[in-house]
């Protein structure tokens, strides 16, 4: 079966890198399925689950918002952070989640929009990673 | 000649201040590890950054950006990588150094220079030069935070983009090894052109999701940044490497002065006695 390299990075370190036979991940535009021989493809990376199958193996890592750069035998995934979803804490995630929304809603404070909705679609898209992780078990 | 109660306290005082030493290059040689732990980590990142965008440069793309684009230099810019604490040797007067030479060279072209500056010593330094500064960060701290970065990148980049600046170059320290650090000049941009390969000959061009310059812009800044921080990991690893040498030399120093006064002290001790038992001699003739 013929495989694509695969390599995921974050800014503070190499989190995979391997072969896949199959690699899905969330573009900017949707869901993307990536097999070996796609075309090039350059796009968004959105907070959240990345699966990497090699036959019957798969495994499943966080990452948070980057980019996605596929040639044919090479697929990139540049995170600004990305995890092992194994060592991802649901009570973190949650409660990183609770503050991002609490911080949206308060007005009082003089918050940055932007960066507070940044931060509770990443802690979204941690609790959606984890509770897939689970799910598969 | 000096009394013993003096070179007594000379003594005691150099050798607090050898302990001090010491103490500061031991905590330096555990920070290398650390240090260098963290630019082996980055590596990956920056890496394979390049690589993509090296790929993009052999594309045909539909959209070149602004980084390729080789205009006339009026104006450079330099980021200036220093580090916020002293105590670290010749690191940051050599980067120093070699940053005015460049500048000076690029002068006699008819370039006028501005500055970007990293680390609280460069910012002394131009506050005693002088010279004109575009953006300042400092106190990044022994584990320097991407996102500190951030802010000041984007003032030079946003220069860059309203034209007021046409050529960036990134000044710090290289990385050789604890024995030997380099003061290094590099540009940033415009970006180098791509190295003639197999993917230049063939025309070819990515599919991209959503638009091509809203994507390429994205990637660009974040080259940029990568390579900015990548450079502020690099001259922390140097910085705590200057640091132990120095401290290495100041407690040698400080162990030969420790000798040379303790030569002193007994001297003048040894004279002392000896003047001491003259007196009673004398003394005890005279009566």
């Amino acid at each position: 079966m013929s495989t694509i390299k695969v390599s995921i990075v974050s800014s503070s370190e190499e989190i995979y890198s391997g072969e896949g036979t199959m690699v899905f991940a969330t573009g900017s535009l949707g869901e993307i399925g990536i097999a070996p021989g796609h075309a090039p493809l350059l796009t968004g990376l959105v907070p959240g689950p990345v699966r990497v199958q090699n036959g019957d193996d798969e495994k499943t890592f966080f990452c948070s918002g980057g980019f996605i750069e596929i040639q044919p035998d090479i697929v990139t995934f540049l995170s600004d952070r990305a995890e092992r979803a194994e060592s991802m804490d649901e009570a973190e995630a949650i409660k990183a989640q609770e503050m991002a929304e609490k911080n949206m809603h308060d007005k009082e404070a003089e918050l940055d929009y932007t960066k507070a909705a940044a931060q509770l679609a990443e802690a979204a898209a941690r609790i959606k990673t984890i509770q897939k992780l689970r799910k598969n078990k | 000649m000096a009394n013993t109660k003096e070179v007594r306290k000379q003594i005691a005082s150099i050798k607090s201040t050898q302990k001090i030493t010491s103490a500061m290059e031991m905590v330096a040689a555990s920070k290398i590890r650390k240090t260098q732990d963290e630019m082996r980590l980055g590596r990956p990142y920056s890496e394979k950054i390049k690589e993509v965008i090296s790929h993009i440069a052999t594309s045909s793309s539909e959209y070149s950006h602004p980084f390729y684009e080789h205009r006339e230099t009026k104006k450079a810019c330099f980021i200036v990588v220093s580090t916020d604490k002293g105590l670290c040797g010749g690191l940051n007067t050599n980067l120093f150094k070699s940053l005015i030479q460049v500048a000076s060279t690029l002068n006699k072209q008819g370039i006028e220079s501005s500055f970007a500056l990293i680390g609280a010593k460069a910012a002394t330094f131009f506050k005693s030069v002088g010279g004109n500064v575009v953006a300042k960060v400092q106190k990044l701290g022994d584990k320097p935070d991407p996102d500190a970065l951030i802010g000041l990148t984007k003032t030079v980049l946003d220069l860059h983009q309203s034209g007021e600046i046409d050529r960036v170059l990134l000044c710090s320290n290289r990385f050789v090894n604890t024995m030997t650090q380099d003061p290094n000049v590099q540009q940033l941009i415009p970006l180098p052109a791509p190295e003639e390969g197999d993917l230049t000959t063939i025309h070819w061009d990515y599919i991209y999701e959503p638009e091509a310059k809203e994507l390429l812009e994205g990637l660009m800044t974040r080259y940029i940044e990568s390579l900015i921080y990548h450079a502020v990991v690099e001259n922390s690893a140097c910085e705590q490497a200057a640091k132990m040498f120095a401290m290495k030399n100041a407690t040698e120093n400080a162990g030969e002065l420790i000798k040379e006064l303790e030569l002193l002290y007994n001297n003048v001790r040894q004279a002392a006695i000896t003047q001491e038992l003259s007196e009673i001699v004398s003394g005890a003739a005279a009566v």
